[in-house]
């Protein structure tokens, strides 16, 4: 038991670090990558908490979450990414120094809060469910400060990953149908995403999405 | 085995450590210079080279700028003192030190501190641009880097349940399993980085600089000359060498003496003698392929050290 528990707190300390990457690397191409990272050690967790609590359904579970979240997204997600300069998160509202302080502060609310649920379960993934909800919260706040769009979208997966690793960690899992309604919604929000960014890119020759707030000529 | 028994023992211990940093501190400077030089490709000047540098500044006259105060002229004895205080308190070749419980790690972080300060107020107290310039980059670098040294180590002291050295390194001999657990490693890397900011060395700071602009420490020493600068010089040396010899302690605590017979002591000293030869050389060699940091990119670098070091003592405190 004590094997899996560091397993499991191997596997969501993987988890967070990842979420960190993205909040301390500037390049969109390895925010990408991080992502598939992200994505393998959620799947991770799910297969640990299955084999753990002997639940073979969230094997089929943690299946679906790493082939989605953690290679068809991020590949959606690379194409996206032109070979220019200006794929670069290189103005973000809130400077990368002060977001990395930002996220300690982030994470420690984290905790804080999550104390109550934390003791109520008592379980070893219970103390690991902190870092899911600092996923979430590191997730939203790259939604806020990015000023490029696929670094929004990277934020908003983020936050997604982040719920589910609650899901996981405080529930044992999601039954396998609601999993594959999220898959599916998050799947197609990406896509319809990916293809805004295109047309956005080819009509205004950046996604800042700030200079997207005013009518032009 | 109590850490807190101060005898004449771990008086003498303490005192072998003091002497070993203040004569072993240029070797080390020499033999990352060197190492530095035979990879770039030159002869080098010998591991001796540093200490000769010295016996020429101290047989020059004591030279004073102009309009410099107290600060400028006590700053280099302070910095001294307050390095050779904390190897006397930091366990590097026994956890028996003479300090006892005083060798605690938020002394130990206010005395290196204090060093830093005092080269800093010298370099503001001298009036010159590049003083100034030096001064405040070295503080800003310091302000970030304090609280990750405080961190890291709690990360490591949050086990034991105490902040005093000895303890924590005693602690890490006892249970060396718990060295490779995540809260360990992320806080090693922290410390390292916060090791390369407060010693100046790249990728935060260029000690083989001479172009005034990319100057953090140098600038602000720049004033000094003679005796003065023979200690500044020394000081910087001990600094590198007694923060070397924390994370060794921290984290590579084997065949640190846990007692104060002579076999044990005599094994401890070699044994710290090859750890710090060990990392200077991986630090020199690595020196030769990083290149320094844009100056507004380290505030970022400490930031992501800070959060990595606020993370592992989450995972310290919380898990298992």
């Amino acid at each position: 038991m004590s094997g899996d528990a560091e397993l499991l707190d191997l596997a969501a300390g993987a988890f967070l670090l990842a979420a960190v990457g993205v909040l301390w690397r500037r390049d969109l191409t390895a925010q990408t990558s991080l992502l598939a990272v992200q994505g393998f050690a959620l799947a991770a967790i799910a297969v640990i908490l299955g084999a753990d609590q002997a639940h073979p359904e969230l094997y089929a579970v943690a299946a679906g979450v790493g082939v989605l979240r953690g290679a068809v997204l991020p590949a959606l997600m690379r194409r996206a990414i032109s070979a220019r300069a200006t794929d670069r998160e290189t103005r973000p509202l809130m400077n990368v120094g002060a977001s990395l302080l930002s996220a300690a502060a982030l994470v420690l609310l984290a905790y804080a809060v999550s104390q109550p649920l934390v003791r109520l379960l008592g379980t070893a993934s219970a103390r690991a469910l902190p870092m899911g909800l600092a996923v979430a919260l590191i997730g939203l706040l790259i939604l806020v400060t990015r000023r490029k769009a696929l670094s929004q979208i990277t934020g908003f997966l983020l936050l997604d990953n982040g719920i589910t690793a609650i899901a996981f960690l405080a529930a044992a899992g999601v039954p396998l149908l609601v999993e594959l309604g999220v898959s599916f919604d998050l799947l197609l929000a990406v896509l319809v995403l990916r293809v805004l960014t295109t047309r956005m890119r080819a009509l205004f020759g950046d996604t800042d999405l700030d200079d997207l707030r005013e009518l032009h000529d | 085995m109590s850490a807190d028994t101060v005898n004449t023992a771990s008086i003498l211990v303490s005192l072998g450590q003091v002497t070993l940093v203040l004569i072993g501190a240029p070797l080390l400077a020499g033999v990352m210079r060197q190492v530095r030089a035979r990879l770039e490709g030159r002869e080098g000047a010998g591991i001796w080279q540093p200490w000769r540098d010295l016996r020429k500044l101290l047989r020059k006259t004591r030279i004073v700028p102009e309009g410099t105060g107290p600060a400028f002229r006590t700053a280099p004895l302070l910095a001294v003192a307050c390095t050779a205080m904390a190897a006397a308190a930091v366990p590097l070749i026994s956890t028996r030190t003479g300090l006892g419980p005083g060798a605690d790690l938020i002394a130990v972080v206010a005395l290196l501190t204090l060093a830093a300060a005092a080269l800093a107020l010298a370099g503001l107290d001298t009036g010159t641009a590049f003083g100034g310039m030096g001064a405040s980059r070295e503080m800003t670098i310091t302000a970030l880097a304090e609280p990750t040294i405080l961190m890291a180590v709690f990360a490591l002291g949050a086990r034991v349940g105490s902040t005093n050295l000895p303890q924590i390194v005693a602690a890490g001999v006892q249970h060396g399993g718990r060295l490779a657990s995540p809260a360990s490693l992320l806080a090693a890397f922290a410390l390292g980085v916060v090791v390369l900011a407060e010693t100046g060395r790249l990728p935060v700071d260029n000690p083989a600089t001479h172009l005034e602009l990319t100057m953090v420490h140098e600038a602000m020493v720049l004033e000094y000359a003679g005796p003065d600068l023979a200690l500044v010089e020394l000081g910087a040396a001990m600094r590198l060498t007694v923060l070397l010899g924390l994370w060794a302690s921290l984290f590579a605590p084997w065949g640190i003496a846990t007692a104060t017979g002579p076999a044990a002591l005599a094994l401890g000293l070699g044994v710290l003698a090859g750890k710090l030869a060990l990392l200077a050389v991986l630090l020199a060699a690595g020196e030769v392929f990083m290149a320094k940091l844009r100056l507004f990119r380290v505030p970022e670098l400490l930031a992501g050290s800070f959060l990595l070091s606020v993370l592992a003592v989450t995972a310290s405190f919380f898990l298992t």
